[in-house]
């Protein structure tokens, strides 16, 4: 295996960790999150806390570079713009998330984990992005002639 | 609002998250990536030469972890109360929403946000208020 795919599983396999450590993997501990005004579980807040808690002085840190210490070019985003499909996509987004409880990582992890329920779910998903996928590219084409 | 304090885990939370941010930032370190999810699944779908192999690396990182977790101690509960109709809605709605809205809650949600980005500020506080939302309807509501 590369370096880059070493360095790509290994963060997975953190990350994977860390949805199971903090809980989020299980949907009913998300769904008590989402359900303001039941008995609420503020849990997921605080995985946000110490993601970002983390995540903000590294992304700082690697602002200014142009590669990474693997030597790959940096590709962060430097869109700032409000746009429909941002605000529209987001919207779906949130909806299917307070309807099962799963976003994309956790849904791969439980399915990894083997839970049939969430095996259906991610079908779902991928169907759901490759149907995007579709539905955008005549539009990508138009854009690009 | 009251907070179910036998069901709030500060403590595995902040653990967790600090991981899940350990995790973005070895990758953005590394290989000068993004940490989102559906960015990263997606992508797949989009076969850009070459980044094909890091991205289904990072994704068996994901799968495995559960496996991983097994040899050392009992894995944690995962309850899916949803039913499978309700589940194929629901992931139908995050994966067109996610690629759509170009992230979910960890390219907008802890990368974004760990960026200052105001576009990923506005993308996880509509999918949070969306979810809010959903909830509120199903369970206040419907009362399902």
């Amino acid at each position: 295996m590369k370096k880059l795919q070493i360095s790509a599983f290994a963060a997975g396999l953190v990350f994977g960790i860390g949805l199971l450590l903090s809980g989020m993997a299980n949907p009913q501990k998300v769904l008590a999150f989402l359900d303001l005004f039941g008995a609420w579980d503020p849990s997921l807040a605080l995985v946000m806390a110490g993601a970002i808690g983390v995540g903000l002085p590294v992304f700082l840190l690697a602002k200014g570079r142009v590669l990474s210490l693997l030597g790959e070019k940096m590709q962060l985003p430097t869109r700032r713009d409000i746009d429909r499909p941002l605000v529209i996509g987001s919207l779906l987004f949130g909806i299917g998330w307070g309807l099962a409880g799963f976003c994309p990582g956790p849904a791969i992890v439980a399915t990894g984990a083997g839970a049939l329920k969430a095996i259906v779910f991610t079908a779902a998903m991928l169907a759901g992005m490759g149907l995007f996928q579709l539905a955008s590219r005549p539009q990508r084409r138009q854009r690009a002639s | 609002m009251t907070i179910d304090w036998n069901a709030f885990t500060p403590l595995s939370a902040l653990a967790g998250g600090a991981l899940i941010g350990l995790a973005a930032a070895l990758l953005l370190l590394a290989n000068g990536r993004i940490a989102g999810i559906s960015g990263i699944v997606g992508g797949l779908l989009e076969r850009t030469p070459g980044e094909a192999g890091w991205r289904l690396a990072f994704v068996a990182g994901l799968l495995i972890g559960p496996a991983l977790w097994g040899l050392f101690a009992a894995l944690p509960p995962i309850r899916i109360d949803a039913g499978y109709p309700l589940l194929v809605a629901a992931g139908l709605l995050v994966g067109i929403g996610t690629r759509y809205g170009s992230g979910c809650t960890s390219g907008h949600g802890v990368c974004g946000l760990s960026r200052l980005s105001p576009r990923s500020l506005t993308a996880t506080l509509l999918f949070m208020t969306a979810g809010f939302a959903t909830v509120y309807i199903i369970r206040h509501l419907l009362g399902a």
